[in-house]
């Protein structure tokens, strides 16, 4: 996975000397790692608040939001931030589509249906998308100034990326933390996710909350998306799997349907993995990636910020 | 104002709700009493459109309910206390009240009504900036009437508001329904508590396993010897 070259960064740059300079450099990919897993991690968690349906087709989305920047930068000669933006505005419309025409018609059904119907949204888009664009692996234009800044006078040194992609990100958190907390689609959101039916009787609309949702989810997914092909350059039909479940791991980590538990658990995860990777384990990090997950589940089965909410009986 | 004709509610294979007919009248308070699983709440719950009848009509004030979404339910006028109150735990007592207010964009009438729920709630007022879920049950039920009544509904109906408190805060919560009626908003009061119920109420429903078992004014029943026997404890 494209997702792999920070490893081999990571790896290699751990010869060099200076513990200190390692840890600062490590830990910049760990929050760069980590946005991407909280960027992705967000929309499984929104969603899964809103309808408790595990929606495997998110990493997808981040993958086709990739395809999009890429068409766009490439084809049309669109810049970083507008194609992120466009990409963001369809990757929304995208997500409000599967919505409607995959997830609405079994909502009222079984749990497993609904995981069924996911899984198959997921393939038809990864394999629907490979049709189209072929399997091939293609190369993102570069975008973004390829210029590397030592950080604080010493021997690690940053790519500037890194910084698009921590900045992006926490825009993009802030702008949710608004809208989440202060506007009435937000407000809407966190009603339903408490208590569906007495959100309803407050007169929300739950078609409308849900198409919100995952707008919103898919936004964010499509962002990431663009951030990891201006940063790894190489995208392909199937480079949404890996992360995607990564990020549903994150999501879980954190607690899923807890917004603050998602990014929490990106970054945690983002960070593991950059450290593992760094001490010579990257051939590892997945296992230890799901190793942290078991054990923040036996400790917390509702994960880290997860409440233990008993049942009324 | 409210009219139920012959409806059917059916949860899969339960039949829940069995030919009820039910009638109020503007202004008034009707109680509907029953035993556990009588019907009570599928029967609110259909009016409020988040169940839907098999067969039956409800209409509000000529109008039919049936094809109307539960959000637009709230619109018409009718607002909906849950059983169990179904505060929004993690959000603070004035976010739950702005919650009741969903449906409205009178910014400043929203606020002389915010005001209004205060002065008939004053705890509440002390507790605005508190979880809803770290209040005390009858502070909970008082929240989830004053959520509903920021709707400013025009039929108020309310599923067991005395459920598991004491009886002073039982007294407290009835004498404000009493208010509100007396402020112009028509009320469907569900209960078990069939006494505070009849003296509160000017006409009552009895249901029993999902049919509707006896109606009359309110003072009738409370002396009637087969409700005396039955809901009353003798
Ligand atoms: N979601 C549901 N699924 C299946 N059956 C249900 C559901 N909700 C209620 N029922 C059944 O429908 C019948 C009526 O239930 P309802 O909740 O309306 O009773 P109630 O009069 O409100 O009782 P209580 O006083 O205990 O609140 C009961 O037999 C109940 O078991
Ligand atoms: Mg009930």
């Amino acid at each position: 996975m494209h997702l792999g070259k920070l490893f081999l960064n990571a790896s290699l740059n751990f010869d060099w000397g200076d513990k200190m300079e390692q840890l600062i450099q490590q830990f910049v990919n760990g929050v760069s790692l980590g946005s991407i897993y909280a960027l992705i991690a967000l929309g499984y968690t929104m969603v899964y608040g809103i309808i408790k349906l595990i929606n495997f087709a998110h990493g997808d989305i981040y993958m086709i939001g990739a395809y999009i920047g890429f068409a766009l930068t490439t084809f049309l000669h669109v810049g970083f931030f507008p194609a992120l933006i466009i990409s963001m505005l369809l990757c929304a419309l995208l997500g409000v589509l599967i919505e409607k025409v995959a997830y609405k018609p079994v909502r009222n059904s079984t749990r497993i249906a609904a995981l069924i119907t996911a899984i198959s949204v997921s393939l038809f888009l990864e394999y629907g998308m490979m049709y189209f664009v072929k399997a091939e692996t293609r190369t993102f234009p570069e975008l973004l100034p390829n210029k590397q800044i030592s950080i604080l006078n010493t021997n690690a040194v940053l790519d500037i990326k890194n910084l698009y992609i921590i900045f992006v990100t926490i825009s993009l958190m802030l702008i949710l933390q608004y809208i989440i907390y202060k506007t009435k689609v937000g407000k809407s959101m966190r009603a339903v996710s408490l208590d569906r039916d007495a959100a309803q009787l407050m007169g929300i609309d739950m078609n409308k909350t849900i198409s919100y949702t995952f707008a919103i989810g898919s936004a964010l997914a499509g962002a990431a998306g663009v951030l990891v092909g201006t940063y790894y350059n190489s995208i392909n039909p199937l480079m949404g799997v890996v992360p995607g479940l990564k990020a549903f791991v994150a999501a879980v980590i954190g607690g899923i349907g807890i917004i603050p538990g998602a990014v929490l658990g990106g970054f945690f995860l983002g960070m593991t993995e950059t450290m593992v990777s760094a001490f010579g384990g990257s051939l590892y990090k997945d296992a230890v990636a799901f190793a942290v997950l078991i054990l923040v589940l036996l400790a917390k089965p509702n994960g880290l910020l997860g409440r233990n909410i008993k049942e009324k009986v | 104002m409210l009219e139920l004709q012959n409806l059917n509610v059916y949860y899969g294979a339960i039949h829940a709700l069995r030919n009820v007919n039910l009638k109020i009248n503007q202004g008034e308070i009707v109680t509907l009493i029953g035993a556990n699983g009588a019907g009570k709440t599928t029967t609110l719950r259909t009016i409020s459109g988040i169940e839907k009848a098999k067969t039956g009509k409800i209409l509000y004030n000529g109008q039919g309910l049936d094809s109307y979404s539960a959000s637009h339910i709230v619109k018409l006028g009718i607002s909906h206390v849950p059983e169990g109150r179904r505060v929004f735990s993690t959000m603070s007592v004035f976010e739950n009240l702005e919650m009741g207010a969903f449906t409205r964009n009178d910014k400043s009438q929203i606020k002389k009504d915010l005001e209004n729920v205060f002065s008939l709630f004053p705890r509440l007022l002390e507790r605005k900036d508190q979880y809803a879920g770290t209040l005390s049950g009858g502070e909970q039920q008082m929240l989830a009437i004053g959520r509903a009544l920021l709707s400013r509904p025009k039929l108020l109906l309310l599923d067991e508001p005395s459920m598991g408190l004491a009886p002073i805060i039982v007294k407290e919560i009835f004498a404000i329904i009493k208010d509100i009626n007396k402020n112009g908003t028509t009320i469907l009061l569900v209960e078990q508590n069939a006494n505070m119920a009849l003296q509160c109420a000017n006409r009552a429903y009895i249901i029993k396993n999902g049919e509707i078992d006896i109606e009359g004014d309110a003072k009738d029943l409370m002396n009637d010897e087969n409700v005396k026997n039955a809901y009353l404890g003798g």
